[in-house]
């Protein structure tokens, strides 16, 4: 996952140099290679990881994330079956101070979660 | 004991409780509050006792009851600087969050019904919470599972080691009511996802 982030930011990076250095020649299409994912990436760049442990049930975990996030049903489950089949998951990204926020409100639900910078 | 359900007319969640059941749980939830407020949550790191006297702020480090480390993990794995912070601002009031909603759970259960030394043989009543309280009782929930699970050392896939025990084991004793939370915890889930 993080692989593939970090390939968006090159290619981000490097449109909008081309962009700067000759604008009069600037490519209509590269603002919009320029994927929504990408733009958020940049804007978002902490990311709230909740672990897996062997306490929580997994109904438990997938009402939380609806309940704290409000992801619909089919994003709550998928969240919940990466973090007990892969041992973790990323789900939320933000600012520092947003991801804290997060972190703070699992450990008020008694998850396991962490933060990191994407 | 049936666990929670849903009342279909009021939308109130309800569980009806036999006496001892009620008492098992109310000292369950005692001890969390007792837990929470046991280990002071006072910076560590000071010396000096007025500096230690004068600062109200949460802690830095994490607990030393393993117990207390669970329910407040560390928020970053690899900067130790950033998660004293963290914790310095977070700690006091997840901790306060905590008691409040064992707290949640003591009080409904004495509201309806359970006297403060049960005596009454087969004593049974309803206990009937709303959105907003059923869910401080399912987080506590969690916590007191958290809490039983850290002191047996429960990990995943275990339960043939549990189950294999001696019923007079302390241990499987403990484990059963382990089990029996985490009963009341997936009806009560249940019932507000319905």
């Amino acid at each position: 996952m993080s692989r593939r982030l970090v390939r968006s930011r090159r290619t981000l990076c490097h449109d909008v140099a081309v962009s700067a250095a000759s604008p009069a020649h600037a490519d209509p299409d590269v603002e919009e290679a320029i994927t929504p994912d990408e733009v958020t990436f940049l804007a978002k760049p902490w990311v709230t990881i909740v672990w897996n442990d062997p306490v929580n049930l997994m109904s438990y975990v997938t009402y939380v994330f609806g309940k704290y996030f409000g992801y619909d049903k089919k994003k709550c489950e998928k969240l919940m079956l990466e973090v007990h089949n892969d041992g973790r998951s990323a789900v939320s990204t933000g600012t520092r101070e947003e991801m804290e926020r997060d972190v703070q409100a699992m450990h008020g639900y008694g998850l396991w979660a962490t933060m990191e910078k994407q | 004991m049936s666990g929670f359900a849903r009342h279909r007319r009021s939308g109130n969640i309800i569980a009806e409780f036999a006496g001892f059941e009620a008492e098992l749980l109310r000292s369950l939830a005692s001890q969390l509050v007792e837990l929470l407020r046991n280990e002071e949550a006072m910076p560590s790191d000071t010396t000096d006792p007025f500096e230690a006297l004068m600062d109200f702020s949460g802690p830095t480090s994490a607990p030393d009851d393993p117990v207390l480390a669970r329910l407040f993990p560390t928020a970053y794995a690899d900067d130790e600087e950033a998660a004293a912070e963290f914790r310095r601002f977070t700690e006091g009031s997840l901790r306060d969050g905590k008691s409040l909603a064992a707290g949640a759970i003591i009080d409904g259960l004495e509201q309806a019904g359970l006297p403060p030394e049960l005596t009454e043989e087969g004593l049974h009543f309803d206990v009937e919470l709303d959105e907003t309280t059923a869910d401080a009782w399912l987080r506590s929930f969690t916590d007191l599972r958290l809490a039983l699970a850290t002191r047996l050392g429960v990990e995943d896939g275990d339960e043939d080691y549990w189950h294999s025990l001696p019923d007079d084991d302390p241990e499987a004793q403990a484990h059963d009511i382990y089990e029996w939370v985490g009963y009341l915890q997936e009806t009560l889930v249940e019932a507000l996802m319905s």
